[in-house]
């Protein structure tokens, strides 16, 4: 499906592309997400806003918006929203549209960890938690990953004297049994939805 | 055989040299000495929390959770799915409501789950978390009735955190101003400290990671609050939010130039010392920043 069949109707985009986008249309503006969001002091836009730019057919601007990834998944604004949006699975949705259609800001941090987390958790069935963290602090290159390393040094060590990070995870650590039965399944959930959502 | 059987998910930090191991070690204890049996999904996965939407999209993130079903279903049929985590809790509970409200969705997740030779019928209730076996199944009565060594003296800061609150919460519970963990730390004894106002505050979550100077201001707020209303420690039911407000402490002191130093623990921590277990059966030992008030009641 060609990109330039939505342009004029981004709404109706969301509608059929994002996770609960048929929600969009129902916010009355009064800012309550706003309000309520604990990273809503660094937000490029806020939700309400984000919700008035998808009704304006301002897809470039919304998709390419950092805002989405402030989301802290607290929920704050799906509980206190007058008209019951749920506005973080809304934004969860957008930020992974925005991630298929190769839209979201460069070196955007908490996509990059999304992806790691996502990645991680999808080769033994369960997140290794020392792979995540070292995966992290190396992204953006070996010297910078000694050094981010280096500066979480103490944070470490508190959690491997705890018994609550094990060194040996580097090995393999956790994982389920039936890996190729899981991976198989992923792989056809992924397929069902790009091809419901247009996604491939 | 105990009196209560419930199909368990423990989650991936609970997992031994994990985040949370500790929790998941206290919780034994605590269910040992409740008389409650938890029975592990065989071969459970990561419900990719929340931060998964990222690399997932929906309908694997929801495939995820219904392995896990469709696991307990067959292995445990007829007992609830109980999670201790929080993000295991919302997205377990999460995924089975979009299924039952989209049959799409579930055609779609069963030809997914077909792939890992399982089918997921939808027989269950919603996923509960333990704090809901706690205070619905046993009682705060109950509970308090079992206590050997009541918490004497203790002030505990109840920070309930988001994911166990919002958005579906404890039944008969705020959004906004949850009690029961105040009410479980009053059955156990301890003080419960009623208006610690940043009790349902976000540590920041998994952005506590990838956007470290946001999320620390919550942490620190979440800190500095329980300093101002006296409490001598933090007690919490979500790992993230245990392992958020009391790891980063060394970080948030170099940032706001602050002294903070105060133990964070779990909910089943406190029962199992008040129900007579170790230092060890508590997990204590898993504490970064030592909780010696609840060690010295444990070795009394």
């Amino acid at each position: 499906m060609s990109i330039e069949k939505y342009t004029r109707s981004f709404l109706k985009e969301v509608e059929e592309r994002v996770e609960e986008g048929h929600w969009v249309k129902m916010c009355m503006q009064c800012g309550v997400c706003a309000g309520s969001c604990p990273l809503g002091a660094h937000w490029e836009h806020t939700p309400q806003k984000i919700f008035m730019m998808i009704r304006a057919g301002k897809r470039e601007e919304v998709l390419s918006s950092d805002s989405m990834w402030m989301c802290t998944s607290c929920y704050q604004c799906i509980v206190r929203c007058p008209r019951k949006l749920p506005i973080t699975h809304i934004m969860h949705g957008l930020a992974y549209l925005a991630k298929r259609e190769g839209l979201v800001p460069k070196n955007q941090p908490t996509a990059q960890f999304g992806q790691l987390f996502w990645d991680n958790l999808v080769k033994t069935g369960r997140v290794n938690e020392l792979k995540l963290s070292l995966g992290m602090y190396f992204k953006d290159g070996f010297s910078q990953g000694i050094k981010n390393a280096m500066a979480m040094q103490s944070v470490g060590l508190g959690m491997m004297k705890a018994k609550r990070l094990n060194p040996m995870e580097i090995m393999g650590g956790h994982g389920i049994k039936d890996k190729s039965g899981f991976h198989a399944m992923l792989k056809k959930a992924r397929e069902l939805e790009d091809s419901r959502r247009k996604l491939a | 055989m105990a009196k209560k059987q419930y199909s368990f998910y423990p989650g991936c930090s609970s997992q031994s040299g994990a985040s949370s191991s500790n929790y998941l070690t206290s919780t034994q204890s605590m269910v040992n000495l409740l008389d409650v049996a938890l029975n592990e999904i065989p071969d459970w996965n990561c419900c990719g929390a929340s931060i998964g939407y990222a690399g997932g999209g929906e309908l694997p993130r929801v495939a995820l959770s219904a392995r896990n079903l469709a696991l307990s279903e067959q292995h445990n049929p007829g007992q609830e799915v109980v999670a201790t985590c929080a993000a295991c809790w919302l997205a377990t509970r999460e995924a089975k409501e979009r299924l039952d409200h989209s049959a799409t969705l579930l055609a779609e997740t069963n030809e997914a789950l077909k792939e890992a030779g399982l089918v997921f019928k939808n027989e269950a209730p919603p996923a509960r978390h333990m704090v809901e076996v706690l205070i619905e199944d046993i009682g705060y009565e109950t509970l308090k009735s079992g206590v050997k060594k009541p918490l004497e003296g203790i002030k505990f800061a109840g920070y309930v955190g988001c994911q166990t609150n919002r958005p579906f919460g404890i039944d008969g519970e705020s959004f906004e101003n949850p009690m029961y963990l105040d009410r479980m730390v009053e059955s156990m004894g301890g003080e419960a400290i009623t208006n610690y106002d940043q009790k349902v505050t976000c540590c920041g979550g998994a952005l506590a990671f990838s956007e470290p100077e946001k999320s620390q201001k919550q942490i620190h707020d979440i800190i500095e609050s329980a300093y101002d209303h006296g409490a001598d420690m933090i007690v919490t039911p979500c790992p993230l939010c245990q392992a958020n407000v009391e790891i980063y402490q060394g970080e948030v002191n170099k940032r706001y130039g602050k002294k903070f130093n105060i133990p964070v623990t779990y909910y089943s921590q406190l029962i199992t010392v008040a129900y007579g277990g170790s230092s060890k059966d508590a997990a204590l030992d898993g504490q970064i920043i030592r909780a010696t008030r609840l060690e010295e009641i444990a070795n009394k």
